[in-house]
């Protein structure tokens, strides 16, 4: 039988509509929308809330509201104690914030933006991250590391960057990288109650994006399990590995490529350390292909962790064809409005990626 | 008011000193003009003929130094015969474990990285005498003396210098990376225990005890910008930290002229006040530290405390330490200024142990450090399991990769209880 793309996805439409009459609960047509900000939010609130010890610090965090009111109305809920604004020394308030975690307390450290984290690194990897394995388990460093990362619009090559690769680099951190408010919510609430040091990476672009919040999500004891992938959507032609805003890329691509007969299967990773292999795996092995997207760098990337986890793993032997990254250009990130678009990966990169890497069987 | 009271009958006791002419060897060889007298006994306390030793002893100290303080910690120091003894035994220990260190590690059976301590010993005991139990501290690379300090045998010091499983931390973290019950290392990055330590007061004043953090590092760590960091952050919020200058005249080969425009480090906390203490007495560290808590615990802020020592040693194992300074000015020190020699003088001429007492001690601490070197040398180390051991206090991933795809191990959770 021959359809038209039209056709096709008329079908698909209608089918998804009775599915959801038929099986669906309330979940998806009561579920209420929530800014990815008020996720983050909620989130900080409740785990502020549940225990003493955890407290938020960074620049403009309190009075201001937060410089992407991320941390809005903490202050004034919580106090000086607890809602601590900073002067702009990063490696200082780094270092204090770690020093507080040795001490037991639970700092929730915000950075404006990852690019400042570089100011601080120090503390993230040789104080946080090392300690613990440097004290034979004498001392655990609860503390997040929390901010906007990944490129935003129209600010240049030094606060344009994503450093998921540089984190997930390092034994003794836990990365981070969520898309939508349920990931934020509950993916923040673990960070703050997890026992090791959480790099946890937002992304500025997303921060007002609506997305629908089930009532579960709603809870206060929603937490997700941190290095967990979530399959956003089943599909079975093809693999695509995506984190953070490149998630929506993805699932873009994913649309668009439905209407042309081709079904992704699109993994959300939440998780960059520890990445879950597993899940990708078992996606690869069904769909026989695989494409990973990122906004970051290409070389040492993210998708370059998995293009060889997938070589070293039985997957391998799944592979109809060779894994390809789309990832952001391999350059700082110009301030050229007509350049900065394609310097980071679009959906059409992606369609192209795939219906390369599917050649042989989409012609 | 009480502090002025201290310092006039310290300024008398000076003046009485010089007058009548007490002034022992150790006295007569102080040379700076303001130090006159300065180690001078002032008086002994019943004195007990029977055991020939006196139960207390006041002594003078070197004049300190203050930054924006009105008062300043009292030259005047009373020391009872126990405190005194245990002082002794603490610098002793130390001096004898860092020889037996510099001996292991021209053994080469210590690997790598090992900064002796010696000639410094008065800046650790001295602080140990005023702090409290829930008091804090965090210090640089040149950590043995201090983890000792705080309640790790010669044993755990010198087997963690072995990397050997009887050590503080296994084996696992070395020279620079032991800990203890509130101690946080030790630490390898200059500079970086100085906002560390600012996180450590943070916490004591969040959980509101009364609890200080000691944070120390060297003249050479003083210029590092997070130092400056955490200097305005400990001010702005008035953290209970007592920032430590232990200012041995170096950072590896450069001397403090060379390094720091200012060579003043008590004053470099700008508006954070400061107190200039002669490292070399551990009676007067060990005033000034109560000063500096007692400061620190009642809401004021931090504090920065310059204690003017020396190193003998090199920077560390693979440096003579001649290229930059010269074999008599080490010489020297060790002849007018050495901790342990000065003390024990002081002890002597006081009345507070005997020669032959001090004799004894010293043998005891010997043969204790001498068995602890045996058993270092001769410990074992952790099994292959605990290679990827404690990288997280809750993994998540059962299996640790190796390095290859198939020799994966086990993450197992083995964690050194304070």
């Amino acid at each position: 039988m021959v359809m038209t793309p039209s056709t096709k996805m008329f079908l698909r439409t209608a089918a998804n509509v009775l599915n959801r009459r038929a099986f669906s609960t309330s979940r998806v047509t009561c579920a209420q929308q929530m800014t990815v900000r008020d996720a983050l939010n909620q989130a900080l609130d409740e785990e502020m809330e549940r225990d003493e010890g955890v407290f938020i610090m960074g620049e403009e965090v309190a009075q201001y509201d937060g410089a992407y009111k991320v941390s809005r109305g903490l202050w004034k809920k919580y106090g000086d104690k607890r809602v601590i604004d900073t002067p702009i020394t990063e490696i200082g308030f780094a270092g204090i914030c770690t020093g507080a975690a040795f001490a037991g307390l639970k700092p929730v450290c915000e950075f404006m933006t990852f690019n400042f984290s570089m100011q601080a690194i120090d503390h993230i990897i040789n104080s946080a991250a090392k300690t613990y394995y440097m004290s034979a388990g004498r001392i655990s460093v609860p503390i997040v590391f929390r901010g906007p990362n990944g490129a935003a619009a129209g600010v240049g090559a030094q606060h344009s960057q994503c450093f998921g690769a540089w984190f997930a680099h390092c034994p003794g951190l836990k990365v981070i990288s969520p898309y939508n408010s349920e990931d934020c919510k509950g993916l923040l609430k673990a960070a703050i109650r997890d026992p090791d040091p959480v790099v946890f990476l937002e992304n500025e672009l997303l921060y007002g994006n609506q997305y629908p919040m089930s009532d579960e999500a709603l809870s206060k004891d929603f937490v997700l399990p941190i290095g967990k992938a979530k399959i956003e959507r089943p599909g079975n032609h093809i693999t695509l590995v995506a984190h953070s805003k490149a998630v929506e890329l993805a699932l873009e691509a994913a649309n668009e490529l439905a209407g042309q007969g081709i079904e992704c299967e699109v993994i959300n990773l939440r998780s960059l350390r520890p990445l879950d292999t597993q899940t990708i795996e078992q996606s690869v092995v069904k769909t026989n292909h695989l494409v990973t997207v990122e906004q970051g760098w290409p070389t040492c990337g993210i998708g370059s962790e998995i293009s060889a986890r997938i070589m070293e793993s039985e997957a391998f032997y799944h592979l109809d064809s060779p894994i390809v990254r789309v990832t952001g250009m391999d350059l700082p990130m110009p301030y050229t409005k007509s350049l900065e678009v394609y310097a980071l990966p679009r959906a059409e990169d992606v369609v192209t990626a795939v219906k390369k890497v599917l050649g042989a069987r989409s012609k | 008011m009480l502090n002025n009271c201290a310092r006039t009958l310290g300024r008398q006791a000076n003046k009485y000193g010089r007058l009548y002419g007490t002034g022992n060897d150790v006295v007569s060889r102080m040379i700076p003009d303001f130090v006159d007298m300065s180690m001078n006994t002032i008086s002994s306390f019943f004195a007990t003929s029977k055991n020939n030793y006196a139960t207390e002893a006041s002594f003078e100290t070197k004049p300190y130094k203050v930054h924006k303080l009105d008062t300043t910690p009292s030259t005047s120091v009373t020391c009872t015969r126990d405190e005194a003894l245990l002082l002794y035994r603490k610098m002793q220990t130390i001096r004898r474990m860092e020889t037996s260190a510099g001996n292991l590690y021209k053994e080469k059976i210590i690997r790598g990285f090992c900064h002796l301590y010696s000639g410094q010993e008065a800046v650790a005991v001295g602080m140990s005498g005023a702090m409290r139990p829930h008091d804090m501290v965090i210090t640089a690379y040149r950590a043995h003396g201090w983890t000792y300090i705080m309640g790790i045998d010669p044993l755990g010091v010198l087997a963690e210098l072995t990397g050997r499983v009887s050590g503080c931390s296994r084996g696992k973290g070395g020279s620079m990376h032991m800990y203890s019950k509130n101690f946080f290392g030790g630490n390898g990055i200059v500079g970086a225990q100085v906002p560390l330590g600012a996180g450590l007061a943070f916490a004591q004043k969040y959980n509101g005890n009364d609890g200080v953090c000691i944070a120390l590092y060297g003249d050479g760590a003083s210029n590092q910008g997070q130092a400056f960091e955490a200097y305005n952050m400990a001010k702005l919020w008035d953290l209970p930290c007592i920032f430590v200058c232990e200012n041995n005249g170096y950072g590896m080969g450069t001397s403090n002229q060379r390094s720091s425009a200012s060579t003043a480090y008590y004053t470099r906390g700008d508006y954070i006040p400061g107190i200039w203490v002669d490292g070399m007495d551990v009676l007067a560290v060990r005033e000034a530290t109560r000063y500096a808590i007692d400061y620190c615990k009642s809401g004021k802020g931090p504090l920065v405390m310059e204690t003017f020592t020396y190193r003998y040693s090199g920077h560390s194992m693979s440096d003579p330490g001649t290229s930059y300074r010269t074999r008599d000015e080490i010489q020297e020190v060790r002849q007018t200024r050495d901790p342990i020699t000065s003390f024990k003088d002081r002890m002597l001429s006081s009345q507070l142990a005997t020669a032959e007492e001090l004799k004894k001690l010293d043998n005891e601490i010997k043969a204790q450090v001498d068995e602890a070197t045996k058993k270092a040398k001769a410990d074992r180390e952790i099994g292959l399991d605990e290679l990827p051991a404690d990288i997280y206090s809750q993994s998540l991933e059962p299996t640790i990769r190796g390095t290859t795809p198939w020799n994966g191990m086990p993450h197992k959770h083995v964690g050194v209880s304070s």
